[in-house]
């Protein structure tokens, strides 16, 4: 097994919050993990420090070797990092469809000249994104939504469609944050099953952010504890499900009887 | 074929949508407000005339070179600039437009300042704009139904999304920048080769609002809309100029009753096409149709 993404001794602080301490974790290539804690205890900071929407303050992330801490985020996209969004951010107006194109062009070339004048490459390009998108569309059950705006999907839709968008981008390791928000039980199975088989099928390394507890401990071998900023423990379900401190964290500390 | 006051106002016309047309790409489509594009258009102009005046180039090529400079200032300024994200940029917009009325006006030596430059000739004739429109409108719907469109669109709708999907969002502000550069410098190239004659209070902010005005009143992220505002604008102005003290209260009025009907303008962001036909036929067809209609798609 090769480590794909590694982050070593990362800090970051909001004002006087220290909001990631010391935060270490490897992922190995074709691992799916789980980043679980308690709300505000960093999570999605984490994942914001990974794609470089924050600086890091101290420390490296060092993915398939190479340090990507100084990286825009566009450029740590570009090295084959994708992700959602625990508030969706769909382009709202525009079709499914159109959301996952925006993405799929990425890895679909043609040049400025022949952009304006429809000209050479454009319309094999053009044909070859739209099939492509319609594939990942059609991969998540959205193929039958493809026209409509993607703001007015329901919402588990919606989550559905951003994991498509995501997937467009061809990555390695897949960030997905809280997938399963606003969900409902039957929804929530149904996305367990999406995320096995997009695993496996496009061979990805995924990390996920999740507050269902059921579901990371059914799709992740291996799971993360976080509590405010600190990761506290790492390890399969059975040994995060007994630690004491991650039982600390969700359940507070028991009160000796006076 | 048309008379010469009819030939005036379809030249204009063409002249307007171009410069309409480059706004449209950054304010609609980019989601870049900008209140100083008439600099772009004083530079377009006054390039050309210089180049074509003083040093004897073909006008043709006065008019390329008119709107290339306009699209070089505007990349320059844009790297800066377009750092600035949301209203910002538009405030840097009023003051960029400004600052090169005001260096027109007062570099007499060059531009004769307020007095203007007159006796231009008159390279502007119907076929030629009617042929800088067409090549100019083709190229800028190829532009938005491509690749570019859809990158654009992104950095307008949610810039953090979309440099998430790895999109350079500060690059493409500064090459939709550099695009709307050239359309309106190109415009204001054309315009002098119409009158003739420039000078610099023609360019003053009154003339950028009108610009970006047109393109909200056609819709925000519609280019046929943009077409059809400025159609309309341009119509209302000219054929009112006979009672000419009214024409601002009537171009007022029509804006004003556009906003209150249609507030999110002529088009919204629908374009002119097989699709929104459709969906017109569709809305238009009794609704136990309808249903039938909608679900064979």
């Amino acid at each position: 097994m090769t480590p794909i993404l590694e982050v070593s001794g990362v800090n970051k602080f909001f004002g006087g919050v220290h909001a990631v301490v010391d935060m270490d974790f490897v992922l190995e290539k074709g691992m799916l993990a789980g980043l679980i804690g308690p709300n505000g205890a960093g999570k999605t900071t984490v994942f914001n420090l990974i794609t470089g929407i924050y600086p890091l303050e101290t420390g490296h992330i060092t993915f398939k070797g190479e340090d990507i801490s100084s990286l825009k985020s566009y450029e740590v996209i570009g090295r084959g990092i994708a992700r959602t969004f625990q508030n969706l951010r769909l382009f709202q107006r525009s079709s499914a469809l159109e959301n996952v194109m925006t993405a799929c062009q990425q890895h679909h070339h043609y040049s400025f000249l022949e952009a304006v004048t429809h000209l050479g490459r454009w319309k094999k390009t053009e044909t070859d994104i739209r099939l492509r998108s319609m594939e990942l569309l059609d991969r998540v059950g959205l193929a039958d939504r493809a026209d409509q705006a993607a703001g007015t999907l329901p919402y588990g839709y919606q989550r559905r469609l951003e994991i498509a968008r995501a997937l467009a981008l061809e990555p390695e390791l897949l960030l997905l944050d809280e997938p399963a928000a606003g969900m409902n039980p039957e929804e929530v199975l149904e996305l367990n099953e999406l995320i096995k088989e997009i695993h496996s099928d496009f061979k990805l390394t995924i990390l996920v952010i999740e507050h269902h507890m059921e579901l990371v401990m059914e799709i992740c071998p291996h799971v993360i504890c976080m509590n405010f900023g600190a990761k506290i423990a790492e390890g399969n379900p059975e040994t995060i499900q007994n630690h004491p401190e991650v039982l600390r964290a969700y359940l507070g500390e028991e009160v000796p009887e006076a | 074929m048309f008379g010469g006051y009819t030939e005036g106002i379809i030249i204009l016309l063409c002249i307007n949508s171009i410069a309409a047309m480059g706004v449209s790409l950054l304010t609609g489509f980019t989601g870049i407000f900008t209140l100083g594009h008439a600099g772009y258009m004083a530079l377009g102009a006054y390039v050309s005339s210089l180049l074509i005046m003083k040093a004897g180039m073909p006008w043709l090529a006065g008019i390329f070179l008119g709107g290339t400079g306009a699209m070089l200032v505007a990349w320059l300024v844009g790297i800066p600039t377009l750092k600035l994200m949301g209203d910002y940029y538009a405030i840097a917009s009023i003051g960029l437009g400004e600052a090169i009325r005001l260096i027109l006006e007062n570099w007499q030596s060059v531009t004769r300042g307020a007095r203007g430059v007159p006796g231009i000739p008159p390279y502007t004739t119907l076929p030629v704009a009617l042929a800088f429109f067409l090549v100019m409108a083709f190229a800028m719907f190829c532009l938005i139904n491509s690749r570019y469109g859809r990158a654009f669109k992104a950095c307008r709708d949610d810039y953090l999304a979309a440099s998430l999907l790895g999109f350079n969002t500060a690059k493409l502000r500064v090459l939709s920048l550099a695009i709307s550069g050239f359309y309106c410098g190109v415009a204001g190239a054309l315009l002098a080769g119409f009158l003739s004659f420039i000078q610099p209070i023609m360019f003053d902010m009154i003339k950028s609002t009108e610009l970006t005005s047109v393109v909200v009143f056609g819709g925000l992220g519609s280019m046929s809309g943009t077409l059809i505002g400025t159609g309309i604008i341009t119509l209302v102005t000219e054929l009112f100029r006979p009672i000419s003290q009214y024409r601002m209260l009537i171009y007022g009025a029509v804006i004003v009753i556009i906003m209150i009907f249609r507030p999110e303008g002529i088009m919204g962001q629908k374009e002119l096409g097989k699709t929104f036909f459709r969906d017109l036929t569709r809305r238009l067809k009794p609704a136990d149709k309808r249903h039938g209609g909608g679900v064979k798609r």
